[in-house]
């Protein structure tokens, strides 16, 4: 149920993608495609009435074992968040570039100015 | 506007916790191995210093502080650290492996100390460096460097 | 518990319609980065202290960025999407795609019971049995990320930097040239 919500709002980024017209909405889509996956990612480690996957001096070690959350998707969103800034940064440039070149963010109207 | 930047209330809010914020994430940088936070947060935290500055006092004020150029080599310079310590795993008698944990296996510290895991927190300052400079050329770049116009109206 | 993290995916997705079908392209910036305050809280919910302090910043970079980007243009948009024909048919695909894949969770474990629990000789379940002995690290997250699956971090750093180095390309003063000679040859260096 949960993960079918996660599914619904990569849907909704993806309608945007195919969908819309102006630069920026696309630029916006991808970025709640991206929010999407990394929810999910991390929702498939949640164990309930989890821990946080840091150890303290006091707990005990059998005890942690067997109440952390999965660190492994962890780690990995949280590269991929820092790549998602990057791979965003370069999207906006080329956007800004295309406005330049045709004064436009409309990508049919580019599209028929390119001829 | 006379000056550049906003009011003097800004100002003089930013200049007393830049400092702080900065101590913030060099403490998130060096302790990433014991709490939360790690290379990649107190790197995007250092970043967000000089964006502060940046939005507070104009962009003069902020690149004077960290020209363009030095940000373009402290990137490189993470990189190649990360590197190196990888490369000096295979090189070292110790492990002779890609990014073994070589100074952890020589002389493992006390667990819950600041040096107690070896290479980690070495690579966490390298990547903090990296992110902190990647992320400080991103927004310099596209917010400041250039205006947007469009093919009409030329600057 | 449990509605409340469905509570929140729920206000993600209206936030998202919210800012795919707004006019106002402000609005729709100040609603991504609505969607983006609702995964931080969500990965604060589920135990990810580590991942949550990142998106705090970057999302407020992108707020930033994007801010910048629409400001000078003229916040309005385009009336009307796409044709009513191609509407449909992406509307149609997006419902199949969506039907379909929703029954990839059947094969899932329910929330709140992580996949490494089906898994004996997941190596997560090393990573925590062992992570604080081999690295030293107390936080494992960070154990995972730089010495385990350190090649992973060294594959996220070229991307970062081959993804600036792209987007400093593409922007850089030099390239700029005048708008009257839609050249061929304009874009390359």
């Amino acid at each position: 149920m949960l993960y079918a919500l996660c599914f619904l709002l990569f849907m909704v980024g993806l309608y945007g993608v195919l969908v819309k017209r102006n630069l920026i909405k696309i630029i916006i889509s991808l970025i709640i495609m991206e929010s999407a996956v990394n929810v999910f990612i991390v929702m498939i480690g949640y164990r309930k009435n989890g821990i946080a996957p840091i150890l303290n001096k006091t707990m005990e070690h059998q005890e942690f074992i067997r109440r952390t959350v999965d660190p492994l998707p962890q780690a990995l969103v949280l590269t991929a968040i820092v790549i998602g800034l990057g791979v965003t940064a370069m999207t906006i440039a080329i956007a800004m570039r295309l406005y330049e070149r045709y004064g436009t963010y409309d990508i049919q109207e580019i599209k028929r100015l390119k001829g | 506007m006379a000056e550049k930047g906003m009011t003097p209330i800004v100002k003089t809010i930013t200049g007393w916790i830049k400092g702080l914020i900065m101590i913030f994430g060099i403490y998130i940088v060096l302790y990433g191995h014991l709490t939360p936070g790690g290379g990649f947060a107190g790197g995007v935290i250092l970043a967000m210093v000089f964006v502060l500055l940046t939005l507070a006092y104009g962009k003069e004020e902020s690149l004077r502080r960290f020209r363009i150029g030095v940000a373009s080599e402290l990137d490189s310079v993470g990189a190649l650290m990360f590197l190196v310590i990888a490369v000096l795993g295979i090189a070292g008698t110790l492990g002779g492996r890609f990014f073994i944990n070589y100074i952890a296996k020589a002389n493992p510290g006390t667990p819950f100390t600041l040096f107690s895991s070896g290479i980690i927190p070495l690579c966490n300052i390298a990547i903090a460096l990296k992110v902190a400079s990647s992320l400080f050329m991103v927004f310099i770049l596209l917010v400041l460097m250039r205006v947007i116009h469009g093919p009409g109206e030329r600057a | 518990m449990l509605e409340f993290i469905g509570l929140l995916l729920l206000f993600m997705v209206i936030a998202a319609i919210v800012a795919i079908e707004t006019r106002d392209l402000l609005a729709a910036v100040i609603s991504v980065t609505a969607v983006g305050f609702g995964v931080i809280i969500a990965f604060f919910y589920m135990r990810a202290p580590d991942v949550a302090i990142v998106p705090i910043v970057v999302e407020v970079l992108i707020l930033i960025i994007l801010i910048r980007a629409t400001l000078r243009v003229g916040l309005r948009t385009f009336i009307g999407n796409r044709d009513f024909f191609g509407m449909m048919v992406t509307m149609a695909m997006l419902a199949v795609i969506f039907l379909a894949g929703i029954r990839v969770f059947d094969d899932f474990p329910p929330f709140g019971h992580p996949v490494m629990q089906r898994i004996a000789d997941a190596p997560t379940r090393l990573y925590i049995a062992n992570g604080l002995k081999e690295t030293g690290a107390a936080n494992i997250v960070t154990a995972v990320l730089l010495d385990y699956r350190a090649y992973d971090t060294l594959g996220e750093a070229t991307v970062l930097f081959t993804a600036i180095m792209g987007a400093i390309a593409v922007i850089r003063k030099k390239a700029r040239k005048k708008p009257t000679e839609p050249e061929v040859g304009e874009w390359e260096e």
